[in-house]
């Protein structure tokens, strides 16, 4: 989902530039108040942060014949809410863009937006709708984390649509040939960071429940994750 | 092996299945470069549909050769990777210190074993 350096026309890149920044400043501060209020939460925000890091450095082979990477953003975004994701999402874009050519500055905006924003909070908002139904943990981290992905590929589509429409079938053409690009290629990469989403998951159910519960993840009191897994419980 | 140990095993076999099938299948032996990276098919479309444009900005930095690139893209997956098992290490290593803190005092205080076992979960962080 990386928009190249200098491909996007300058308004673009400025616009998107603009409107990813606020919502990488709220994040610095609530990723701040959380570790003031929560010092014994650095270490699972480092893990947050470490997933995405790994995951979007996996290139995958796709059902299209093209590679794409996961973007590892709907783990930390179901622990910790979306904001702090706009932060970590944005160290990783930076640390891409800089040492390994990928994505680029003038980008920066853009690809934030698609990746540290729209990704976690789209998959932050399908979790918390299934968890209110009742639909167990697992489902919903899966969910949660499929969505993350899959929609960033899809708002990185529609940027380039915007800037780039076809010359004769317009917005929608260009929709079509940048999704068929990405989107479509992204789908079983979604499923695997779904997967390995719900594994970390586990693993974090087996090794830090009292980190889950006071993060809302797992409901309080709970004397298994079994039980953990009826509630939706409210943050 | 414990049902939850193969349940994960499972898990990433599936991860790993979904990657290794369309090259199996030989998915890309359709394209001229088969399986390379979406983010160079999208800027192939950009010079499609707009054959005029010209990047306006370049990298500050560019990794001389692929080895180079592929080297830092490890990177990357290793300090992931590596603060990702140092997280789980290390929470796995406490819960079996508490564990033992905890068998430890049990015969001479009584079950409840507040001394250790409490003091190192309430420690805020290492």
């Amino acid at each position: 989902m990386h928009i190249a350096e200098g491909f996007l026309p300058p308004a673009h890149a400025v616009a998107w530039g603009a409107a990813a920044a606020p919502f990488v400043i709220h994040g610095a501060r609530s990723l701040i108040r959380e570790v003031r209020e929560h010092p014994e939460s650095t270490l699972l925000l480092g893990a947050s942060g470490a997933f995405t890091f790994v995951l979007s450095a996996l290139k995958l082979p796709s059902v299209t014949g093209s590679c794409s990477h996961p973007t590892g953003t709907g783990l930390g975004a179901i622990l910790f809410r979306p904001p702090v994701m706009a932060v970590l999402g944005t160290i990783t874009l930076l640390f891409q863009s800089l040492l390994l050519a990928h994505g680029g500055l003038t980008t920066l905006g853009a690809n934030v937006f698609s990746m540290a924003v729209v990704g976690p909070w789209a998959g932050y908002a399908v979790y918390r709708l299934l968890r209110r139904y009742d639909v167990p943990l697992m489902a919903a981290v899966f969910c949660g984390a499929f969505l993350a992905d899959l929609s960033t590929y899809c708002v990185t589509t529609v940027q380039l649509a915007l800037a780039f429409p076809d010359p004769g079938s317009g917005f929608l053409g260009a929709l079509g040939k940048f999704g068929s690009i990405f989107a479509v290629t992204q789908i079983p990469l979604a499923v695997s960071e779904g997967l390995l989403t719900v594994l970390v998951m586990r693993l974090l159910v087996q090794s830090s429940k009292g980190e889950l519960t006071r993060l809302g993840v797992l409901v309080a009191g709970a004397a298994s994750a079994r039980a953990g897994e009826r509630k939706a419980v409210a943050r | 092996m414990k049902r939850s140990t193969r349940i994960n095993l499972l898990l990433l076999l599936a991860v790993a299945a979904l990657a290794v099938l369309p090259l199996v299948l030989g998915l890309g032996d359709h394209k001229e470069e088969p399986f390379a990276g979406a983010d160079g098919e999208a800027e192939t479309a950009i010079t499609e549909l707009d054959p005029g444009y010209e990047p306006w900005f370049s990298p500050l930095y560019e990794p001389p050769s692929g080895e180079i690139e592929s080297a830092l893209f490890a990177l990357q997956a290793a300090i992931g990777a590596g603060v990702l098992a140092y997280y789980f290490g290390l929470r796995r290593g406490r819960r079996q210190g508490e564990a033992r803190a905890l068998a430890r005092t049990e015969p001479e205080h009584g079950p409840a074993g507040e001394g250790a076992g409490d003091e190192s979960a309430s420690r805020p962080r290492s």
